[in-house]
């Protein structure tokens, strides 16, 4: 009986050390064939390379103009996601904590946005109404727009567990409701806040269809326009295109191992509970 | 009078507008340029009714073709991510050394941008520089390499892999959460009753999975009609149109200054996704009044 167990135990390893190396695997081919000359990763083998070229870095960085774009990147993703918190978390709040059947109407319009795809064509003609397509600015208010959804929807589910005792009690001291909200109940809801942050952050940092349609010009592109470009121009310098790929799965691996945890917990919160 | 005075309407307008004029306003007027010949031809916009619509169901062109592939793709992506990952949350809930190490593992590819999956596995499944073709070559199995992203008996084989490649880690973890949430005594007590590994599974595991599976169907449901990042940075569309979705059809109709047409494809899926999503928030709604 107890050898049996064991066995089972023994076979769970095996499998879930196999399914690892399938993701861990194509990793490191990459990894090691980006510090390769050209010819040699041609071959995309495991082999170590024979000397580490990090001039293949330099080169990407320098010909694919990652610089500016990284920063552009950042700005994309930073901006939204600080502006989708706030705003979202004041609506939330309203929204949770007086229910009227306006009100409740109002949240399932907003959560309705997760399921409807954007119509980028009639979008273009609107912000060019507004004179601000091809923008950073263009871009950026879509960013908020199309994160609203997703967030009104996790921070809503947790905004029950504040108490409404906590906000009688900031009335009573005299506050008013911007008071109440910033100074309150805002630092409660870092948790969920931070969770959507992240979640928010990583899905603008890979979006690949918005910047398709809504930026045209390449000083404004987002990373991954410029690494998509960079590839079409050079996809036969395999080194290249690899230190390419590295540069930009870093910044998300870094988030993805610092933020682990709100990640999956924010991921959850809203799941499990239907 | 309280709650009027310190739940203020005007906390909810900024993301309200944003949300109204830029995600659900253009789905809207979508529809009414649907009925038109815009175009980046011609300046003036005339109404020309079902004509667009006509054209993308009898004109024998492949629009039909990218909504049967948008469908098929929905659902076998979604049942070759859901079950093998069931499994996995199962075999990875509980009492396992490393545990925490598999999930995060497992999970890692989830958070990838599209552009880096595309590109790693176009490098990977390439037809003679590739690492998979170079493996079996090596095995002295050439019989097995293919041209994975070009050869139409392969293509969708090699889309679904990578997709699941990707997806897997992230449907397990809300299962496994799901798992979590289900109280020990339950089983303690239908072990005393005398039920086996299958018994337990049917009537404990999986009524009490319900709200994770409903999820992860509905996001899967969701991702998969809106394909468009993991089909355009693999295969564009190709071999010929073969691959091409309904996401990749209005790209290509925006790429070609077919702006009604575009705008009838993307209102076929605005309307679908709409009464899908009404229904599915209807129901939510009902449940949280029940509870």
């Amino acid at each position: 009986m107890k050898s049996k167990k064991q066995l089972t135990t023994l076979a769970k390893h095996i499998v879930a050390l196999f399914l690892c190396t399938l993701v861990i695997v194509p990793f490191i081919i990459i990894l090691l064939n980006s510090f390769k000359t050209s010819k040699e990763a041609a071959l995309m083998t495991l082999e170590l390379p024979k000397q580490l070229l990090f001039e293949n870095y330099a080169t990407v960085i320098e010909k694919g103009k990652l610089a500016q774009s990284f920063v552009n990147s950042l700005i994309y993703a930073i901006v939204p996601c600080a502006c989708v918190v706030i705003f979202c978390g004041m609506a939330s709040f309203t929204l949770s904590r007086r229910i009227t059947k306006l009100n409740k109407f109002i949240y399932m319009f907003m959560i309705l946005g997760i399921f409807v795809p954007v119509n980028y064509l009639a979008l273009i003609k609107i912000m060019k109404l507004f004179s601000i397509y091809g923008s950073r600015f263009g871009l950026i208010l879509f960013y908020i727009a199309n994160n609203i959804a997703f967030s009104i929807f996790i921070i809503y589910g947790f905004i029950h567990t504040v108490p409404r005792e906590v906000d009688e009690a900031a009335i009573i001291d005299g506050a008013n409701p911007l008071q109440l909200f910033f100074e309150v109940i805002f630092p409660l809801l870092k948790p969920v806040l931070v969770t959507a942050f992240i979640l928010m952050f990583m899905n603008i940092w890979s979006d690949f269809m918005t910047p398709l349609y809504l930026i045209n010009k390449t000083n404004l592109w987002p990373m991954n326009l410029a690494v998509y470009n960079f590839f079409g121009r050079e996809r036969a310098n395999w080194n290249l295109v690899f230190a390419d790929i590295v540069l930009t799965a870093l910044p998300v691996l870094i988030i993805y191992l610092i933020g682990q945890k709100q990640i999956i917990s924010g991921l959850t919160s809203g799941a499990v509970k239907g | 009078m309280k709650e009027k005075k310190f739940y203020p309407m005007y906390f909810i307008w900024p993301a309200l507008i944003i949300y109204g004029l830029l995600c659900i306003l253009p789905g809207i007027i979508g529809i009414y340029y649907s009925f038109t010949d815009w175009s980046s031809y011609s300046d003036k916009i005339n109404f020309i009714g079902l004509e667009n619509y006509k054209y993308i169901f009898t004109s024998g062109q492949d629009y039909t073709k990218y909504i049967y592939n948008t469908l098929m793709f929905t659902v076998v992506s979604n049942i070759v991510k859901i079950i093998p990952a069931l499994f996995l949350a199962l075999m990875l809930r509980e009492g396992l050394k490393g545990q925490n190490f598999y999930r995060g593992v497992l999970y890692f590819p989830s958070v990838l941008p599209y552009l880096v999956i595309g590109l790693l596995f176009r490098s990977m499944l390439h037809p003679t520089t590739g690492v998979v073709n170079q493996v079996f070559g090596a095995l002295n199995m050439d019989f097995l390499a293919q041209k994975w992203l070009t050869d139409p008996n392969f293509v969708w084989g090699s889309i679904f892999a990578v997709d699941a490649w990707r997806g897997i880690g992230y449907v397990m973890t809300i299962f496994i959460a799901g798992l979590q949430s289900i109280p020990e005594s339950y089983y303690e007590a239908a072990k005393i009753d005398g039920a086996g590994y299958f018994s337990l599974l049917k009537h404990i595991t999986l009524p009490m999975l319900m709200p994770s599976i409903t999820i992860n169907v509905v996001f899967g449901l969701t991702y998969g009609l809106k394909v468009f990042d993991i089909i355009y940075v693999l295969t564009n569309g190709g071999p010929g149109r073969m691959t091409e979705v309904v996401a990749t059809g209005i790209f290509k109709e925006f790429s070609d200054g077919t702006y009604g047409i575009g705008s009838a494809l993307s209102s076929i899926l605005f309307v679908f996704m709409a009464v899908v999503g009404i229904l599915i928030v209807g129901r939510m709604n009902e449940k949280k009044v029940e509870m």
